[in-house]
């Protein structure tokens, strides 16, 4: 068999250190490595089981905001009351996504570090530059339906599959980082996955050695919470697009219009500008149009996954209208 | 001893209606349902074989061409390999259902991107699986392999072709015509148990415990690939994790385990992955089909055409039945009907799921519903309107027909509001509600079969047939059967099956399982019955057996006298075939929703009434109708095969990319069940269930999204992105 070493971190500093070497990837709930594993499209060296290392508390920040620790699996997230209560667009995404069985081992960071599902990356006998580089894009002129038509690259047009970091997104948490030689950083789920660009293996702003620890959102907002996810069948499938939007009127004018996309791009997609051009707006059908004109304006489809542009401009308006029904 | 029956004339003597222990039809749980939910029951690659080692198989990276070599020491070095096996003998495709010979056998050449090219046997299946990754094989590639069936000149079917009339004149006659183009998708037929098979060999016995349909042809099949003698293998199915027609014929592993086994002179196991299953076992062929439909202005069709074009590899007979159902259907003087087969380089096209009928119903029944829509006729009443009185091609009596029984208790039961329709009348919130209905139809099929029945000296029975249970309930109505004839509870009938040392059942496939080696079955009980019958001392039409006794008389373990008691029935089809046409019949109604924004279509509710000669088990019938509606639901909603328009090989090959519905995807369904006595489908007086609820009920989930939302489609599955495209503004 293809070999590979087994160690148990036990606590964050083992972690970060297991993870430090080139060839060791850290292992959690494990949904998605162990499938790219047996299809040999990840072949690491080392594994580093980090579920022993703490971190999988959910727990209130001084902020008022809620801190989600990055073990605590998707199931433990989905059913916290406080996530229930004040962040509902969070549970609604998550339990959109996978299955029940899934939920249940799939944790916080891992899920945010779940790779594509592009049928040329699944398949190590196709070419992907995401996988390896160099070998060219099989989707560019391939079977495209699911792939990007926002921030692609001629080099890689798979999208980030995951719907719970589109939440996080709309809600504007914060990833906790922390490096081997202690250090720690902090970057907005906004800014956390990368475009393909020119380095399409690259699919989040995580170094080597470094251990995801949490995500914390902000203290809750006011205004009504969405999650719509538009898929070929009612559960177990990718979002061809989802919407997660945090949206608040008043005086019958928008005040808050936080939008984020899962299924357009190869991560959650935030354009702040549609918030810039929807508050102070009364609602409208011009007006959804003008938010999905700035979304879409540079919107690239290729080929079968054209439907794309207009299918995230006709969602936007059906949850543009629905936030404002609620919110009525 | 042994009793035959070739069924020449109907059977009305309908003596299971004359017994007495009220088992059949009964909705009896299937008997070994506790034993697979437990995970007790052994399926192929479960049973504990001592010193059995592992086989992956490699599998071509290019479309067409030849292997040039297979380099054994790019892997023999590695941890725990054994061999490479590399044998003129293994076979590169499933062979085609009923077959009765071993499929191609053509390792060195590569005629798709998938196909396997060698074995890598290993100590445990890790190891085999990583060294079949790096085995290198080297190549010699022939470029531009057509894959696209739109590229390349199609061969008429001419056994297909009818032309009866003159169709163009009708058309142009017609007061309502309808001249539309319909395209499927290709449909996968993996099921969840993948493919697997354990090889055992003594020197002189191969014994191979494989995950197959069909092991009286199989048998067959695996002797001429390893050309052997049929009494030198054994082939062992009991347990099969869903057929789905994957199973019908012999497939790679299980030839390529065998060759191992002997090879090494060790046991081995060999199980596809399900990238595998999907790449190099059988698919359903995408189609193009064409629909011509003349009629008044009633809605009587004066005429009928339906062409349609299927795929497959070069050399395979096999070309999808597209229009098996369309022959009889519906009444049209005036006819024309052509198949054609595009020669391309996907993988093997084959039997899946109701071949013919689950993509050439859905396409007839959309096209009827536009012409109930010119017409300005009820969709239902349109089709009760062309009910012809004999199969209008062949001029052959039906053997029995209950289109119209369905028709009527369908639209009753599901609240069926008649007249004229509109679409894009409904609507709640984003969601556009509507209904649609379909007629349902599949040919009846019987084959060959033999089955042993014995009673024991203690009085319980056993049954023995090298017949398979592929999940349907045939362990259930075997016993069933066997109880009703002599009288004996089924819980006291043995049924033994999936082994080729017994007689030769039918195999399960087609729908023609239950109606086959159910006959079989019949067959011998029918010879036991003489049998007891003699020894009370009057006639078998006299004798009334239940509970283990004579009514009113001895007990069978009386009768028997401490000796058993056995008799072999072998039933075949005979010459009835040619002087009736038979199918199922059936009618589906179902209510959508669609979604306006998104193009979202879910299901609120279906029904499908059926008729099908007699229910053998209320239960197992209502569920293999279920099923039927299920893979409906998938066919005009979410399943397709995505084929790479460079290589071919199938894209999307797991069962997270291929979508078959999900329990959210399925509503609450209702079966309706219209009984009737099939004189002529067999001794039973039942036809085929298994395939008839996925042929046409695409078209009523179909009918119903353009009565919802005023989108007209013309290609399945109806995905959001399709119908957003066809949705009026």
């Amino acid at each position: 068999m293809r070999q590979f070493q087994y160690q148990r971190a036990r606590t964050l500093d083992d972690a970060t250190g297991l993870v430090s070497q080139d060839s060791t990837m850290a292992i959690a709930g494990g949904t998605n490595l162990l499938d790219l594993m047996k299809l040999q499209v990840e072949t690491p060296g080392e594994l580093a089981d980090v579920n022993r290392i703490g971190f999988g508390e959910i727990e209130d920040t001084p902020e008022g905001g809620l801190r989600i620790g990055a073990l605590a699996t998707n199931t433990e997230t989905a059913v916290h009351p406080r996530v229930r209560r004040d962040y509902p667009l969070l549970a609604r995404a998550i339990l959109a996504g996978a299955t029940q069985q899934l939920r249940n081992k799939a944790t916080t960071g891992g899920n945010l570090c779940q790779r594509t599902r592009c049928f040329y990356f699944m398949n190590i006998d196709q070419p992907c530059n995401k996988r390896e580089p160099g070998s060219g894009c099989g989707a560019i002129d391939g079977v495209a339906k699911l792939h990007a038509v926002l921030g692609s690259s001629d080099q890689c047009i798979a999208t980030y599959p995951g719907d719970m970091a589109v939440a996080m997104s709309a809600l504007d948490a914060q990833v906790s980082i922390v490096s081997g030689d202690g250090g720690e950083r902090s970057v907005p789920v906004r800014e956390f996955h990368c475009l393909p660009g020119d380095t399409p293996w690259r699919d989040n702003v995580l170094e080597q050695g470094e251990i995801i620890t949490a995500v914390t959102l902000p203290a809750p907002v006011m205004g009504g919470q969405l999650y719509r996810k538009v898929r070929e069948r009612s559960s177990y499938a990718f979002a061809l697009v989802s919407i997660a939007a945090v949206v608040e009127l008043q005086h019958g004018k928008f005040t808050r219009a936080d939008l984020a996309f899962g299924g357009l791009a190869h991560k959650p997609w935030h354009d702040p500008r549609i918030a810039d051009a929807l508050i102070g707006q009364a609602p409208s059908d011009d007006l959804y149009d003008t938010a999905a004109d700035l979304l879409l304006e540079d919107a690239q489809g290729h080929g079968e996954n054209e439907f794309k542009i207009p299918l995230a401009r006709r969602t936007l308006h059906a949850v543009l209208k629905q936030a404002v029904e609620e919110a009525a | 001893m042994s009793a035959h029956l070739k069924q020449d004339k109907p059977d009305t003597a309908n003596r299971l209606d004359q017994m007495k222990q009220g088992t059949i039809g009964q909705p009896i749980t299937r008997v070994e349902g506790l034993a697979k939910v437990t995970g007790t029951a052994p399926y192929a690659a479960e049973y504990p074989v001592e010193g059995c080692v592992e086989g992956v198989l490699a599998t071509a990276t290019i479309t067409r061409g030849q292997v040039v070599s297979v380099d054994r020491d790019s892997v023999m070095d590695m941890p725990g390999v054994i061999a490479v096996i590399e044998d003129p003998r293994m076979t590169t495709r499933a062979a085609q259902g009923t077959a009765n010979e071993a499929p191609q056998q053509s390792p060195r050449t590569v005629c798709y991107w998938g196909q396997p090219v060698a074995l890598v046997v290993a100590e445990t299946f890790e190891q085999a699986r990583d060294a079949a990754k790096h085995l290198r094989v080297e190549y010699r590639e022939e470029s531009d392999a057509p894959v696209d069936p739109q590229v390349v000149d199609a061969e008429e079917q001419e056994d297909e072709t009818v032309r009866q009339g003159d169709l163009a004149r009708a058309m142009s006659a017609a007061e309502n015509a309808v001249d539309v183009t319909y395209t499927t998708k290709g449909h996968a037929s993996a099921a969840m148990e993948p493919h697997a098979a354990i090889a055992q060999w003594d020197g002189r016995q191969l014994t191979v415990h494989a995950s197959l349909q069909m092991l009286n042809y199989n048998i067959t099949e695996l002797a001429d690939a390893l050309d052997m003698e049929e009494d030198q293998v054994r082939i062992i199915s009991r347990f099969v994790g869903g057929g789905f027609g994957s199973k019908l014929g012999l497939s790679e592993e299980t030839v390529a385990a065998a060759i191992a086994a002997m090879e090494l002179s060790r046991p081995v196991r060999v199980v596809l992955s399900r990238q595998q299953v999907f790449q190099c076992i059988m698919r359903r062929s995408e189609t193009t089909q064409r629909l011509q439909l003349a009629a008044d202005g009633e809605g009587r069709l004066a005429g009928f055409g339906h062409k349609a074009l299927v795929s497959n590899l070069p050399g395979e007979s096999f070309a999808e039945p597209v229009l098996q159902s369309s022959h009889f259907l519906y009444a049209a003087e005036n006819r024309e009907l052509m198949l054609e087969v595009a020669r391309i380089h996907r993988m093997t096209a084959g039997s899946v799921r109701a071949p013919g009928e689950a993509v050439g119903m859905p396409t007839l029944e959309g096209a009827m519903d536009i012409l109930a829509e010119r017409a300005g006729i009820d969709p239902v009443e349109l089709r009760l309107r062309n009910i012809p009185e004999e199969d209008p091609e062949e001029g052959l009596p039906f053997s029995s027909h209950k289109l119209a029984e369905c028709l009527r208790q369908g639209a009753d039961a599901f609240g069926w509001d008649a007249g004229p329709r509109k679409p894009r009348m409904t609507r709640e919130g984003e969601w556009w509600i509507g209904t649609g209905m379909a007629s349902a139809a599949r040919v009846h099929n019987v084959g060959e079969a033999k089955a042993r029945v014995t009673i024991k000296p203690d009085g319980t029975g056993l049954v023995e047939t090298d017949m398979t249970d592929i999940g349907t309930g045939t362990y259930t109505i075997l016993a069933q059967i066997a109880g009703e004839m002599l009288g004996l509870d089924p819980a006291q009938i043995l049924v033994d099956l999936g082994d080729t040392q017994h007689p030769r059942g039918s195999g399960s496939g087609g729908s023609w399982g239950a109606a086959s080696t159910g006959s079989a079955v019949y067959v011998a009980c029918q010879a036991l019955r003489e049998e007891i019958a003699n020894r009370v001392g009057i006639e078998e039409t006299a004798l009334d057996l239940a509970d283990g006794r004579v009514i009113g008389g001895q007990t069978l373990v009386d009768l028997l006298g401490g000796k058993e008691l056995a008799r072999e029935g072998h039933y075949e089809p005979g010459a009835i075939a040619e002087d009736y046409t038979a199918s199922g019949f059936g009618a589906f109604f179902a209510e959508v929703r669609v979604n306006h924004f998104t193009g979202e279509t879910r299901v609120n509710r279906m029904l499908g009434a059926f008729g099908f000669g007699r229910v053998l088990n209320h239960k197992t019938a209502r569920s293999q109708c279920l099923g039927g509606i299920t893979w409906s639901i998938g066919a005009a909603l979410t399943e397709a095969l995505e084929f790479d328009p460079r290589t071919g090989h199938l894209v999307n090959c797991d069962l997270a990319e291929y979508h078959v519905p999900v329990h959210r995807d399925v509503p609450d369904v209702d079966v309706i069940m219209v009984e009737e006595r099939d004189p002529v489908a067999s001794p039973l007086q039942a036809k085929g269930i298994g395939e008839l609820g996925m042929c046409g009920g695409a078209a009523a989930i179909g009918n119903a999204v353009y009565n919802a939302c005023g989108a007209r489609l013309f290609d399945y599955p109806m995905t959001p992105d399709r119908v957003l495209a066809a949705m009026p503004d």
